[in-house]
């Protein structure tokens, strides 16, 4: 059993210690943005924020994230309005989509450290996630399109990463 | 402005033809419940043909007669119909089509998605299907106005009447649209007249596929489903002995365990509890005849098969007695091994069969297999299920299979509820239709101008059309084990390429451009070899051996010209090049590669793509991104091997994937042929594993004669 805040809300789950955070947030949350790829961490297809931070959610047992913030796709943004959303559509990036949400929660986590990062930057930050339609030079102009977007609005209030 | 336009069975007849037989039917689903012409809630509804639904709110729907699975099925098909209908892009919802034969794409002659097919398939009936739909809506003004149908014309989501300027949307035309009769002949634009045809279009699934909203297969909700996971026997082939399932039925969340004939089903309130109480499943399989199976046993039939000599695919001239023609001549041997497909989406399939039949969700490239595999496995007719096609999380062939498909009805006829299967990431690489292996003799002699004067190709792997569609194999050839060999373009006096058919009983499939997958490697490395033995520039060996009209010369000529072939290479690097043709469209690549940590590195790809008319040409870029990681990812690291009749893989640690740090930089270029499409979300696989293998050829002076590729100590 936990309780965490999933997407800014307070969610009790009564699932074994173990159970993956993965499974536990499609199979009794019943939010599906969140994709099962391989099981143990090698893919990055699960990629949620626990307390910012990019986490396979495949691998992290539902009892480790007792008391802390998660958030997945769903919660990015209330309305597919987060910087990394947005430029992933006006980069045309995803293909079949089903690793997309993970790429762009990873994404969003590394804009949020490195507002400018360098292809080597990008490199290290999404080695972990894999694309087999092959996404990844649209996806790195499209987190370079975000990091200029969020760069030249920074003016007040971050976006929510 | 229909003088400008030409009646499509003129552009049907240079397309090919494609429209013979062909009839603008509305699915039968829809025909019964709109026979009256109205919507459940009375209003009009205007359905001419089984892909547009417009009604008088203004709402309009395009159905999508093709899976997607992101080659842009569900961009590239309302493009095709738009165009024609003259509907505001992007002024429609879509939905994914019904099973139905009305579907089958044209090339394919089933509602199949593959084959790079769904725009060379569907080009002239989709343009068709929306000429007709326009055609209605100027005809209901016409007689609104009382003027000649010539005197209209369309706007986007407007007719009008050239002469006064007078105007109707169509959204006030659809009521009286709907009572008319489709033409018998209709329309097209020519070409020059297009608006949305050609013009780079972005994806209409992007939003849905950013925010977690695009429901795959393994998003199936339906109500009371349980989730299954599957114990089957590591051995192809292998059946179920016993299985002692007290300790998982006794498993938290889990409902039952059902035994099927080639394995055990844990079914539980979520499918990690399904999964962990199958590993407390205590099984004793019968592995069957495969469980001695090794890759040196494989190897040793595919040896066995060459030497015992195969069927002709080619024969031309002398053939291979022209080898002892010159004193020049090369024997390789080359090898590829079977590979898994490891779409994102691991397998997976939603059934419930309930009182009045069947109902299937399921992410899959064919519909009409689903549906007689549902009504076989539930004791059904076909009429009476239902598949729902969700996005596809990858296909790339495997998603042709029904094997899931298969389980979960099975499942869920025994369970008497709904079941989702959904496979590890390991199931899915241990129990696919793999990309054949194949075991490759190559011979050449070369005149004394460097030229070949005699070819010889010996194949020996397994059928893949022996097992989907035994007709396809005539006179001992299975032309997806010779596509690309026994009809490569090179003009060569004697050639002779045989196939052997040897199956080791591995299954094998449709992979990703299939035979080409592996026969543009074999073929576009020996003739790199050739080139080099000769001391000739592989571009310019290339272009001596083609016909001065082959399509192949215009894209090798402009890969050449993009990366500046011949000229300054940086430091550690050389290229390499290749070029193939496969499913109607012309592909060459070249590559830039360097060797770090033993490794090839690839820096760059300069890839040329005549696919004639390119409907989305941000579509056709981004396909051969995708084919060149796909082919890349097979190029360096796929091999699938057998142990004791087992697949030794099991995840992305021991079956790797292309990732972000390794993927090149590209640069496409399309080569604007004026033919009609040909295919694009295959074609740029096969030119990459040559082009590469070519390249570190360069650079050690060793050919690549094996892939996966690795380089030895020496490199």
């Amino acid at each position: 059993m936990a309780t965490l805040t999933l997407n800014g809300r307070p969610v009790t789950l009564e699932v074994a210690d173990d159970m993956p955070l993965l499974w536990a947030i499609r199979d009794y949350v019943g939010l599906t943005g969140t994709k099962f790829g391989c099981g143990t961490g090698l893919c990055g297809a699960c990629t949620v924020h626990v307390d910012g931070e990019a986490t396979r959610s495949c691998v992290t047992p539902i009892a480790s994230v007792d008391g802390k913030d998660v958030t997945t796709i769903e919660g990015l943004s209330s309305a597919g309005d987060h910087p990394v959303q947005l430029a992933w559509v006006a980069e045309d990036a995803p293909q079949c989509g089903y690793c997309q949400s993970g790429q762009i929660m990873q994404a969003a986590a590394l804009l949020a450290d490195n507002p400018d990062p360098s292809d080597a930057d990008i490199d290290q930050a999404m080695q972990g996630n894999i694309c087999r339609c092959g996404t990844y030079n649209q996806i790195r102009a499209a987190i370079k399109h975000a990091a200029a977007t969020k760069m030249a609005g920074r003016d007040g209030e971050e976006v929510s990463a | 402005m229909t003088t400008r336009r030409q009646f499509l069975k003129v552009s049907a007849a240079v397309g090919g033809g494609l429209l013979i037989g062909f009839r603008l039917g509305a699915p039968e689903s829809a025909r019964a419940a709109s026979a009256d012409g109205a919507s459940s809630d009375g209003k009009a509804v205007f359905e001419p043909n089984a892909w547009v639904e417009m009604h008088a709110d203004g709402r309009n729907i395009l159905t999508i007669s093709g899976s997607e699975m992101g080659q842009g099925a569900m961009t590239v098909i309302p493009m095709m119909i738009a165009e024609e209908l003259d509907l505001p892009w992007a002024d429609f919802d879509t939905r994914f089509a019904p099973a139905d034969p009305v579907y089958a794409n044209p090339v394919l002659g089933g509602q199949v998605t593959g084959g790079s097919a769904t725009v060379r398939g569907f080009y002239n009936q989709l343009r068709e299907v929306g000429a007709s739909a326009r055609e209605l809506l100027m005809q209901a003004a016409a007689n609104r106005w009382g003027v000649p149908l010539s005197e209209l014309r369309t706007e986007p989501g407007v007719v009008v009447h050239t002469a006064t300027g007078r105007q109707a949307e169509y959204r006030d035309l659809v009521a009286d649209a709907a009572e008319l009769e489709p033409p018998e002949e209709v329309f097209t634009k020519s070409p020059e007249e297009f608006r949305l045809i050609g013009q780079p279009t972005k994806r209409l699934d992007s939003p849905q596929k950013t925010t977690g909203q695009a429901d795959f297969g393994i998003d199936a909700r339906p109500g009371g489903v349980l989730k299954a996971s599957i114990a089957r026997c590591p051995v192809f082939g292998g059946t179920l002995k016993s299985v002692d399932a007290s300790k998982a039925r006794k498993a938290a969340n889990v409902v039952d365990v059902i035994e099927m004939e080639r394995g055990v089903a844990v079914l539980a309130r979520d499918w990690w509890s399904a999964d962990q109480a199958r590993s407390m499943l205590s099984i004793e399989w019968d592995e069957g005849e495969l469980a001695d199976l090794d890759d040196a046993a494989i190897e040793a039939q595919f040896r066995e098969g060459v030497q015992s000599g195969g069927k002709p695919a080619r024969s031309e001239g002398r053939g291979a007695e022209a080898l002892a023609d010159g004193e020049n001549t090369l024997e390789a041997t080359y090898r590829v091994p079977y590979l898994a497909h490891t779409t994102m989406e691991p397998m997976n399939a939603t059934a419930s069969v309930h009182g009045d039949g069947v109902t299937v969700w399921v992410p899959t490239q064919a519909q009409g297999s689903v549906q007689q595999v549902a009504a076989d496995v539930a004791g059904v007719s076909k009429d009476k299920v239902t598949v729902h096609t969700t996005f596809l999380g990858g296909g790339f062939g495997r998603r042709f299979e029904t094997d899931f498909v298969r389980e979960a009805v099975e499942l869920s006829k025994q369970a008497g509820r709904p079941v989702q299967v959904i496979w590890s990431r390991p199931d899915d690489i241990r129990h696919d239709f793999y990309r054949p292996a194949a075991y490759n003799e190559l011979a050449a002699t070369l005149g004394d101008d460097g030229l070949p004067v005699a070819w010889v190709h010996r194949i020996a792997g397994p059928s893949i059309w022996s097992r989907v569609a035994p007709g396809m194999v005539k006179d001992g050839i299975d032309p997806a084990a010779v596509e690309g060999a026994a009809d490569h373009p090179y003009q060569i006096e004697n050639i002779d390429v045989s196939y052997a058919q040897v199956d080791p009983g591995i299954p094998v499939g449709f992979w990703r451009s299939v035979g080409h997958s592996q026969n543009a490697y074999v073929v576009e490395s020996f003739l790199d070899e050739l080139a080099r033995k000769a001391g000739m520039d592989p571009v310019e060996y290339r272009r001596r051996l083609l016909k001065s009209d082959a399509r192949e010369r215009g894209v090798l000529d402009r890969v050449a010209e993009m990366a500046d072939w011949g000229g300054k290479v940086p430091e550690g690097r050389a290229r390499g090049v290749a070029v193939a043709k496969s499913f109607g469209s012309y592909c060459a690549e070249v590559a830039e590669v360097s060797i770090e940590n033993g490794m090839p590195r690839v820096h760059r790809v300069w890839a040329a793509i005549d696919c004639g008319i390119a409907v989305n040409p941000a579509g056709v870029e981004r396909q051969i991104h995708s084919g060149i990681a796909y082919g890349l990812t097979a190029a360096l690291f796929g091999r699938i091997s057998i142990k004791n009749g087992r697949v030794q893989q099991q995840n992305f640690n021991d079956y790797k994937a292309l990732r972000m740090d390794q993927m090149p930089a590209v640069e496409v270029s399309i080569v604007d042929s004026g033919n009609a499409p040909g295919g694009v979300g295959e074609p740029g696989v096969p030119p990459i594993a040559p082009a590469v293998a070519n390249a570190l050829a360069s650079l050690t002076g060793k050919p690549v004669r094996e892939l996966p590729i690795e380089l030895d100590g020496s490199a």
